[in-house]
């Protein structure tokens, strides 16, 4: 369970964006640092990303994403990064209140100095193109069968369509290769790839995976499962080209067609959008509309390369750090004042540091129980004595008093909290 | 040994759920049968989830009485089944001046129907109600009885109300043929044996032409599905909140512009007839009329923000209507033929068949009332299902309650729509179980979100797979053959 409720820093996700933010949150100085990551390990999307084509930017080598996640994910634990897994924030509110839920944890309230959104990216589905046809099994976006094969271990097709030439979608059509299955072809609508050019030549071109351009799904057939898939050539304003029609005959249609910054978090703490990008709008520390909410990474905007994404969450991290510090900073301007030693209650509860200037400060109080006799009343900060009294008597009828001089000011801005006693004498 | 029943259900979506519903409250052994896999997979799975007024049907048809009968009941129904049901009222918009008379025409329709609070409005006073409508409107016609619904949760709740009071559901079950006596109908054979009954009901749907044909009954009857294409917008982007129609035409109510129990704008549908019972795909000649129908309401709409698409069949038959003088050849039929003896007939129950369900129900009681039957009401009749928690629905409060007495709550599954693994865990364990990806989907809401799924399936399956004791390789979308998964990756040795 959590130490405390409220973080200098809390993370949501714990993808490239969200790991590097925790690291540069902590090595800038937050002390309290949390991610939280709905899935049952830290790393996000990489962990399911076991091609290699990581960390040529920052390691300059080339790792598998889980490879590359580790070293995240090592430097975290190293750095005290505390960590809720299998757990999902609900709702944040712009004051950075979060509602998080988990089977294990159960049901709680976290608060943030800062927060990094670093939820990332879902990807486009078949809705969202509209692509005509019936509604079988066997539809998947390129990801969710990326888990299903790289995660979960199985097989979710054997004859496979694949429309779109997003990386995803190009990894997985060697992915699926290997693992014995025949990708029959890769559509995509566009006159070029939309996704890198090493992914065409290492996934494609090596396998003999026909890539057509200017190609899209006409119409999915299959009452149950996908039994085959029409494509149709288009002109440059995508409309059918008609006679151009195939019906391939497969049990998978593949959608790698975009992906789109996950918000729906954000939009709720009230963190402004940008339609261009999907994404917050964001100054160059990446903090938001809203003060204290950062988000890096594909959140943001979709990168072609998760080391992008480290170096976003790096910058987020830091500023969502320093804004943490300034708050816990200004909110030890406070100084409790505490009632001790048969004193019921004093006010005021607390003295703001600011006001520690010319106007002497007046502490009332009642105390608990009477004494019939002469008392000393005494303020102390729980070590040394600030300021203090004689009363001739102490009853709980009569309201006390103690003033504070400026001249006892110096030693009352230096203690984290003072006291109010009353002793018989 | 054959079972026997005193009522046999063949169909299990709206109509026949709610039959069954409605026996159960009666002595006797009631048994639905469907064949697919889970209930709600023919009509009732794809419509526009409304509870219509009663002003579209022409008057006098047995669809009217229906209608306006069925309307009534729906608080009551709600009420004891605890689903989803809100009486917002709904409008017939008028665009300029040449559609305001048909406004009047469904006016006259509404009286002459029995229809109560409807009132024609002004084009201000419309566009006030609804701000991103058309500035063209002219006028609109004001159903405050129309309702919206989720007609997944009532036909659930009915079928788990009606197992709840002793009666039977088979899924996967699918009837082949009458076993005969003379000419009484003493049973079916269906594809997992054969069941003997006093009665048999058929509330097939689709495929209720089928069904009283091999009765001997009506043999000039034929459904002809007519489908209807509908875009769901994310509810996050598109919030239209009210159900609009256009002035209805030849080919129908026409697109709507309606909002749903669960918040999301949708779209839909056209009117296309076609001949295969099976084919519920979206074409693009389709989305383009509905895109043109539900712009001409609203002219704001845009397409990017459309999650879903999908397609229904709605059973229209030709049957003629039996009230002298009324030309109307797509009437339902809700008989006890006389040709056979043991047999209710139900056909063409098409919209406004889920605002009539309950109406329908009654009428095959009283029919039966009619035919002899004693009709005794059981003692221990409980008309109450109770509601299972909706985690989505909920304050942060009652979540954190309910998470503190089950943990298995606070595990949320599907990010887009809050659902937790207690509900999906309670579904496959309810009294009519989830079984399948869409059983789990219709039920809960899981993956009808933006995402589609795409987080959630991998999840579900390994949830299904374990509750149900079985390989992840068995689960299925929508029941045999619909596979997510086809075989382990290769091994590697380590």
């Amino acid at each position: 369970m959590l130490k405390k409720d409220t973080y200098d820093v809390v993370i949501i996700g714990s993808g490239p964006g969200g790991l590097a933010a925790a690291v540069a949150a902590k090595k800038a100085g937050a002390e309290d640092v949390l991610v939280i990551e709905r899935d049952t390990e830290l790393g996000g999307i990489l962990l399911q990303c076991i091609h290699n084509g990581f960390g040529a930017e920052i390691f300059k080598e080339d790792l598998p994403g889980p490879s590359y996640a580790q070293r995240y994910i090592d430097e975290s634990i190293e750095l005290g990064v505390e960590t809720l897994l299998d757990t999902i924030v609900l709702e944040v509110t712009p004051g950075r209140k979060l509602y998080v839920s988990s089977r294990q944890h159960g049901f709680f309230e976290i608060n943030a100095r800062a927060l990094v959104l670093a939820m990332g990216c879902r990807e486009r589905t078949r809705a969202m193109i509209q692509i005509p046809g019936m509604r079988p099994a066997g539809v998947y976006t390129a990801g969710t069968a990326q888990r299903f094969v790289n995660i979960e271990g199985k097989m979710p097709g054997e004859k496979v369509v694949i429309l779109g030439s997003g990386d995803i979608g190009m990894i997985m059509a060697r992915r699926l290769t290997f693992e014995g299955a025949k990708v029959e072809r890769v559509l995509e609508i566009l006159p070029f790839l939309s996704g890198l050019n090493r992914n065409y030549v290492q996934c494609l071109q090596d396998f003999d995976i026909p890539l057509l351009f200017k190609h899209t799904v006409k119409f999915i057939h299959g009452k149950n499962r996908v039994e085959a898939v029409e494509t149709v050539a288009v002109d440059d304003k995508w409309n059918h080209i008609p006679g151009s029609e195939e019906y391939i005959p497969c049990d998978t249609l593949l959608l790698s067609v975009g992906l789109i910054p996950e918000n729906e978090l954000s939009r709720q703490a009230g963190v402004e959008l940008d339609p261009l990008t999907g994404g917050p709008y964001v100054d160059e520390s990446r903090q938001t509309n809203v003060p204290g909410i950062f988000a890096a990474g594909n959140v943001v905007h979709v990168y072609d390369l998760a080391d992008w994404v480290t170096l976003a969450g790096y910058e987020a991290g830091k500023g969502a750090a320093k804004f943490a510090m300034a708050l816990r900073a200004s909110e030890e301007v406070h100084i409790p004042v505490l009632a001790g030693n048969n004193v019921h209650h004093v006010v005021p509860q607390t003295i703001n540091k600011r006001s520690l200037e010319d106007e002497e400060i007046e502490l009332q109080f009642r105390v608990r129980m009477p004494v019939e006799d002469r008392v000393m009343i005494e303020v102390h900060d729980g070590k040394n004595q600030i300021a203090r009294r004689l009363a001739r008597y102490a009853r709980p009828g009569e309201m006390n008093t103690i003033t504070l001089k400026p001249k006892n000011f110096a030693d009352v801005e230096k203690a984290s909290s003072i006291t109010v006693d009353v002793h018989p004498r | 040994m054959q079972e026997k029943y005193d009522y046999i259900i063949i169909g299990g979506g709206v109509v026949g759920c709610i039959i069954a519903r409605t026996l159960s409250r009666y002595e006797g052994r009631v048994l639905l049968i469907e064949k697919e896999a889970d209930l709600c997979m023919g009509t009732t799975a794809a419509n526009t989830a409304i509870v219509h007024a009663g002003y579209d049907p022409l008057p006098n048809t047995l669809k009217a009485r229906m209608n306006v009968a069925g309307n009534a009941m729906w608080d009551a129904l709600a009420g004891e089944l605890n689903f989803a049901f809100e009486r917002r009222g709904d409008f017939v918009v008028a665009v300029g001046e040449e559609e305001l008379p048909a406004l009047d025409t469904l006016m006259l329709q509404a009286k002459k129907n029995g229809v109560p609070g409807c009132v024609i409005l002004p084009g201000p006073e419309v566009r006030r109600r609804e701000k991103n409508i058309t500035p063209d409107v002219s006028g609109a016609l004001w159903a405050s009885t129309g309702g919206i619904c989720d007609p997944f949760a009532v036909t659930v709740a009915a079928a788990e109300n009606a197992v709840m009071n002793g009666a039977e559901v088979k899924l996967n079950t699918e009837f082949k043929e009458f076993i005969m006596e003379g000419d009484r109908i003493i049973g079916i054979k269906t594809n997992k044996g054969d069941f003997l009954s006093r009665w048999v009901i058929n509330a097939a749907g689709l495929f209720s032409d089928f069904v009283m044909h091999q009765a001997g009954v009506r043999p000039e009857f034929k459904i002809r599905p007519r489908k209807g294409e509908y875009f769901v917008f994310d509810r996050a982007d598109v919030e239209i909140d009210n159900v609009l129609f256009p002035v209805p035409s030849d080919k129908g109510k026409g697109v709507l512009v309606t909002t749903t129990v669960h918040g999301n704008t949708i779209l839909g549908p056209n009117a296309e007839i076609i001949d295969d019972k099976e084919n519920s795909s979206t074409t693009i000649s389709g989305m383009e009329e509905i895109w043109a129908g539900a712009n001409k309401l609203i002219p704001s709409l845009s397409k990017k923000y459309v999650i879903a698409t999908f397609a229904g069949l709605r059973p229209m038959g030709n049957a003629p209507c039996k009230t002298p003088g009324v030309n109307y050849n797509a009437d339902y039929i809700i008989e006890i033929p006389e040709e056979v003896r043991g047999f209710v007939n139900l056909g063409g129950i098409e919209s406004p068949g889920l605002a009539s369900s309950p109406a329908i129900a009654k009428e095959v009681v009283d029919l039966l009332k009619d035919a002899g039957e004693e009709m005794k009401v059981k003692k221990d009749y409980d008309p109450i299902r109770p509601a299972r928690p909706r985690f989505r629905e909920m304050s942060q409060k009652d979540r954190k309650l309910l998470v503190d007495m089950d943990p298995r709550y606070g595990r949320v599954i599907c990010r887009c729509e809050n659902v937790t693994e207690g509900e999906i865990i309670a579904e496959i364990h309810a009294p009519i179980p989830a079984i399948t990806y869409d059983a789990i989907k219709r039920r809960t809401w899981l993956g009808t979100g933006r995402c589609q799924g795409g987080f959630d399936t991998p999840r579900v399956v390994d949830i299904l797979a374990r509750e149900l004791g079985v390989s992840p390789l068995e689960i299925t979308k929508r029941g045999e053959g619909s596979e997510f998964l086809f075989r382990p990756t290769k091994k590697v040795e380590n």
